[in-house]
């Protein structure tokens, strides 16, 4: 029977990480789920905790066995239902693909863990939701054709929408309303800059469009620059960059805390499909519209971490100050992806893995220490003393000192190889000032935060540690923490990852190689963009089948 | 007058009336807007295949045919946003519920929080 289900498992793998949330999904929703406090330590509400747990840590041991496939630098193609590209769906596995899946999967675990101490409980279908966001992120992060990305965007922000809500009240409403409309007008620019792609390439498989774009002409370059820049108001604001990040704050600030935390992978699936889109298929070598988007992305990139962190010092409110936080970390990534070279794409990528981490544990802390400073809750006043202030003021110290970028922790490992890989470009000034300035700023709010919600106390005696803080919810705060101190350990490992997953997204030829076959790739001829001219329609050449 | 200046100017106006309305204060407009929107852009999808006329919509043994593709992916595009706007219909009446008011804000202009009329 193993010897069956072997090779069947190792050739379906790279589809395992959209699947298995979505049956997952479904059982889960098959189970029922009555809500409320009713059900609450039910032996339903355990079974299916039981089962989400079960199916995360799953999805984290597959993640990490792609990544350990995507080490060795293959390329695994998997076209769904065995249809050849360009003309069916094709998933995409590579180094980034399988660094990205892992990320979201290694947030997940202890995310999920947190959930199940009581917010999963406080509204229906918790899990439901959160496995059908992961079947989106991961599929965002697989797929190599444009229209499926667009398609899993929809399934992520769908489950998004829902959980914004979980646990109800005005604020999480009304921060919904302006989320879900927000997003709709992203899609449906996003579906203008696809068929402005196809229009002009006559294609949306990535690889594709990547060998297409190179052979246009600049009247039609000038037309896919400009799709491309639509495309790029869209994963601005999924990432939120300046001045598409507004919504953001308030947005995750009204979240419950595991929901705030697993949105902060869903910022990094804009910067992904920014890498995927603006860094690769118009990277070097893309002809006409080569680095379209050079001049913009930096200096946007620039004034999202200044923006950002300017309303961190400003944030009157510990979850608005982490919400930030978010805004001026994307900020930094986007700007070692801007610089355009495979040093900075290295650099901003270990720093992506490095903040998702920070960010959805300090969500986590906010909560924590929230909770044990009774009415105040987390605004910045001082409040009568919590009632652990060593364990959660050691763990805000480390998290607000990576995200901050203090030696020697990942965070400035992350931000030293951005600066250094600045340094021969003509922009280095610009990064060198706003990156330092900017983690000045950050200690200075973070300290500032501390300071007020630790020492500045009022007398009294502490909140009881109540429900809020069981240990269930400690660890899993911790064990995000560690997993971020982690990167400082294991940073050359990663760096080496990252460095050749930079160096395999510039090689178009052996994605063209993989994903088209050998007689598909730059040199082809192509019928698109399709012009129904008599005996011009011919069949793609034949392709191994799976 | 040709057919694609006819197709151009009809996406832009019900584009141009979607954002209008989006814009608007009230969520009942907004959606209508999302709607208007989805409906230029499932248009301007469609356009991408190049307008065809006298050709068969499916692929024939012989003749020209229109380019099938952009049908399939405006399928999709119109199951989606079907999908989308029922759930921000929801999401808009449940707003309304718990704020008690159908602005975008949540509150009546001039009784939001930190106004002097307030009322919660």
């Amino acid at each position: 029977m193993s010897d069956l289900l072997a090779p069947l498992f190792s050739m379906h793998m790279p589809v395992l990480p959209v699947l298995l949330p979505l049956f997952t999904a479904v059982i889960l929703l098959i189970m029922g789920d009555q809500g409320g406090e009713a059900s609450h330590g039910g032996p339903l509400l355990k079974r299916r905790r039981l089962l989400s747990l079960t199916a995360v840590v799953l999805g984290a041991v597959l993640s990490w066995s792609l990544v350990a496939e995507a080490a060795s630098g293959v390329l695994n193609v998997y076209p769904l239902g065995g249809w050849p590209a360009p003309f069916g769906i094709v998933l995409i596995i590579d180094r980034l693909s399988a660094l990205m899946l892992a990320l979201t999967w290694t947030v997940a675990v202890p995310v999920l863990w947190y959930a199940t101490g009581g917010w999963d409980a406080r509204g229906r279908h918790f899990h439901t939701m959160f496995h059908f966001l992961l079947m989106g992120v991961s599929g965002a992060f697989v797929t190599g054709d444009l229209f499926n990305l667009f398609v899993f965007f929809e399934v992520l922000l769908i489950a998004s929408y829902v959980l914004l809500v979980h646990g109800q009240g005005r604020e999480r409403f009304k921060a919904g309303v302006h989320y879900v409309v927000l997003n709709l007008v992203a899609s449906a620019l996003f579906l203008l800059g696809l068929a402005i792609v196809y229009g002009v390439t006559g294609t949306l498989n990535m690889t594709d469009v990547a060998l297409r774009v190179a052979q246009l002409g600049p009247e039609q370059a000038s037309l896919f620059k400009a799709g491309a820049m639509l495309l790029l108001v869209v994963f601005g604001l999924k990432a939120a960059i300046v001045p598409l990040y507004l919504w953001l704050p308030g947005t995750y600030a009204a979240a419950s805390a595991p929901v705030a935390a697993m949105f902060a992978i869903m910022t990094k699936v804009g910067v992904y499909s920014i890498i995927r889109v603006h860094a690769v298929i118009l990277g070097d070598g893309a002809g006409h519209a080569a680095l379209a988007v050079e001049a913009w992305l930096l200096p946007v990139a620039l004034i999202t971490m200044a923006l950002g962190v300017l309303g961190a010092l400003a944030a009157h409110s510990l979850s608005r100050l982490v919400s930030y936080l978010t805004v001026a970390s994307v900020g930094t990534v986007l700007a070692g992806i801007g610089l355009f070279t495979p040093q900075a794409m290295s650099a901003a990528l270990y720093y992506m893995v490095h903040s998702t981490l920070v960010i959805a544990a300090l969500f986590l802390l906010v909560e924590l220490v929230a909770s044990q400073r009774g009415e105040t809750g987390d605004r910045l006043q001082p409040a009568t003393p919590v009632g652990q202030p060593v364990l959660l003021g050691l763990m805000t110290l480390l998290g607000a000192a990576s995200a901050a970028g203090l030696p020697p922790l990942p965070g400035f490992l992350g931000k030293l190889m951005i600066l250094e890989s600045s340094a021969l470009t003509p922009a280095h000034a610009w990064v060198w000032t706003v990156v330092l300035v900017v983690s000045f700023l950050t200690l200075i709010g973070l300290a500032r935060a501390g300071s007020i919600l630790f020492w500045n106390v009022l007398p009294g005696n502490s909140q009881s540690v109540g429900a809020g803080t069981s240990s269930r919810l400690v660890m899993a705060t911790v064990s995000l923490l560690a997993l971020s101190l982690l990167l400082a350990v294991a940073a050359s490992p990663l760096k080496r990852y990252t460095d050749a997953a930079a160096a395999q997204l510039a090689d178009r030829a052996a994605y063209a190689e993989a994903v088209l076959g050998p007689i598909g790739g730059a040199a082809a001829a192509t019928t698109r963009p399709y012009r129904g001219g008599e005996g011009e329609v011919r069949l793609p050449p034949a392709k191994g089948q799976p | 007058m040709s057919l694609e200046f006819l197709v151009a100017s009809g996406i832009g106006v019900v584009a141009a009336a979607g954002i209008y309305l989006i814009l608007r204060g009230r969520t009942w407009p907004v959606v209508l807007g999302l709607c208007l929107l989805g409906y230029a852009v499932n248009v301007f999808i469609f356009a991408m295949g190049r307008l065809w006329q006298d050709a068969a919509p499916i692929l024939l043994a012989t003749g020209r045919v229109a380019d099938p593709l952009p049908q399939a992916l405006v399928l999709t595009a119109i199951v989606i946003g079907f999908a989308t706007t029922g759930f921000v219909i929801e999401m808009a009446l449940r707003s309304r519920h718990e704020s008690g008011s159908d602005h975008v804000d949540g509150h009546e202009p001039g009784h939001g929080p930190g106004h002097p009329g307030d009322k919660p």
